[in-house]
């Protein structure tokens, strides 16, 4: 251990448990087995605390925080389970499941998917506030791959690998809100962008059915595990 | 000991969450000393009855007929059990949702028909501008997701309900499953 590194002590759900300075709550949790649920965040990847679902409450303090943003102090009380946590983590799923067109029994991802297996592990048996069906289109223009709008829950996953891990910075967000798409270069279809190198890396990925590759039939869209493996040999290098 | 009374029905689905219902094999055998099927397609019977003990409902509510169906079962049930995807979340019935109504049957009763282009006027009931989840019109009182939910989970939920009690089924079961 370096001499800048400190160790501090918290309790996350009344567990004793000890950590380095500067670790966030998420990954002291995950050390640990605690199970807290997360959409947009993925080890080797910048965090962006974009879905909410990793919400936790800390004790003297009114504010939910997410637990992949923040780090921990010394005495900190963290749980990640409540009454309150529940209905807002079911919320947040309900609200996702009805913005866009998740069409579960015929997805690409069908039983590979986040989002769907989120709903099943917190309990969601239905939506209770109204679908929207939006009409969101299907871009097919690439030779390996394809996006369906439909089925992102904007996560940022995609914008993120692109850019920290590949540098094409091909992926970006257009628009705001429920109107928020994921667009490749200046808004043009995929197919035709100039920076995409074609690695893939995107597809993996992506937590639901909305980037797959090319082909796959309902149910055949598997995701590579690729990015721990990486951030491990960061880590070993930074050391 | 006096028989449950269970109604099913299926609005706009595919008829696969019964063939799940009926997919719990011997089990069947065992549900038949508990509950009498008072209506639904596994019977002979027109109109909905009163006094429905546990109404399972399979599909989305796609037309007039539907609504009018769904609502009945409502009133005269005492559980009313949302089955299945369509149910549930509406589905597959609901991908006609982007298109307006006269176009939808456009495409199915003219552009691909290869003979009698024409959209019935009469007998079929009309569709609802949309296909929408059950729950969205009436009071629902247990969800089983799945397309379809196996037939574990519809015994072990109906296996709760006879005794009274309310299933918890998402261990067993999931949207798409």
């Amino acid at each position: 251990m370096t001499p800048s590194s400190r160790v501090k002590t918290l309790t996350i759900d009344g567990r004793p448990v000890s950590a380095r300075s500067g670790e966030t709550i998420l990954k002291v949790a995950r050390e640990n087995n605690i199970f807290i649920p997360t959409l947009c965040h993925m080890d080797g990847l910048s965090p962006v605390g974009a879905c909410r679902l990793c919400l936790v409450e800390i004790k003297g303090s009114s504010k939910l925080v997410p637990a992949c943003i923040t780090s921990i102090f010394e005495g900190m009380e963290v749980s990640t389970k409540s009454e309150q946590l529940d209905k807002y983590r079911k919320m947040i799923l309900a609200l996702l499941f009805s913005e866009r067109n998740h069409v579960c029994s015929v997805c690409v991802s069908n039983g590979h998917c986040e989002l769907q297996t989120l709903a099943q592990t917190l309990g969601l048996e239905h939506v209770h506030v109204p679908y929207l069906y939006p009409v969101m289109d299907v871009d097919a223009s690439h030779e390996r791959f394809v996006s369906d709008h439909s089925r992102c829950v904007l996560c940022t996953r995609c914008v993120r690998v692109c850019e920290e891990i590949e540098g094409a910075h091909t992926w970006d967000i257009m628009g705001r809100g429920a109107e928020a798409k994921i667009i490749s270069d200046l808004n043009q279809p995929w197919g035709f962008s100039e920076s995409c190198t074609s690695c893939g890396k995107c597809v993996h990925v992506c937590p639901t059915g909305a980037l797959f590759e090319a082909g796959k039939s309902t149910a055949e869209m598997t995701k590579r595990q690729f990015l721990p493996y990486l951030s491990l040999m960061r880590g070993e290098k930074n050391d | 000991m006096t028989k449950l009374r269970l109604a099913t029905t299926w609005l706009d689905g595919c008829s696969g969450c019964h063939m799940s219902f009926l997919d719990m094999d011997e089990l069947l055998v065992d549900l038949a000393g508990q509950i009498e099927v008072v209506y639904g397609p596994l019977v002979d019977r027109k109109d909905v009855p009163e006094e429905i003990d546990i109404a399972l409902v399979e599909g989305a509510v796609s037309s007039e007929h539907d609504l009018e169906l769904v609502r009945k079962l409502r009133a005269n049930s005492r559980i009313l059990v949302s089955l299945g995807d369509c149910a549930v979340t509406s589905n597959v019935p609901a991908m006609r949702n982007h298109f307006p109504v006269k176009q939808v049957l456009e495409c199915g009763y003219q552009q691909n028909a290869d003979r009698n282009q024409s959209i019935p006027s009469d007998v079929i009931p009309a569709l609802l501008p949309q296909t929408r989840p059950i729950h969205e019109y009436i009071p629902v009182d247990v969800f089983i997701p799945g397309c379809p939910p196996c037939a574990k989970a519809i015994h072990f939920a109906l296996a709760a309900l006879l005794k009274g009690e309310t299933p918890d089924v998402h261990e067993l079961t999931r949207f798409g499953a």
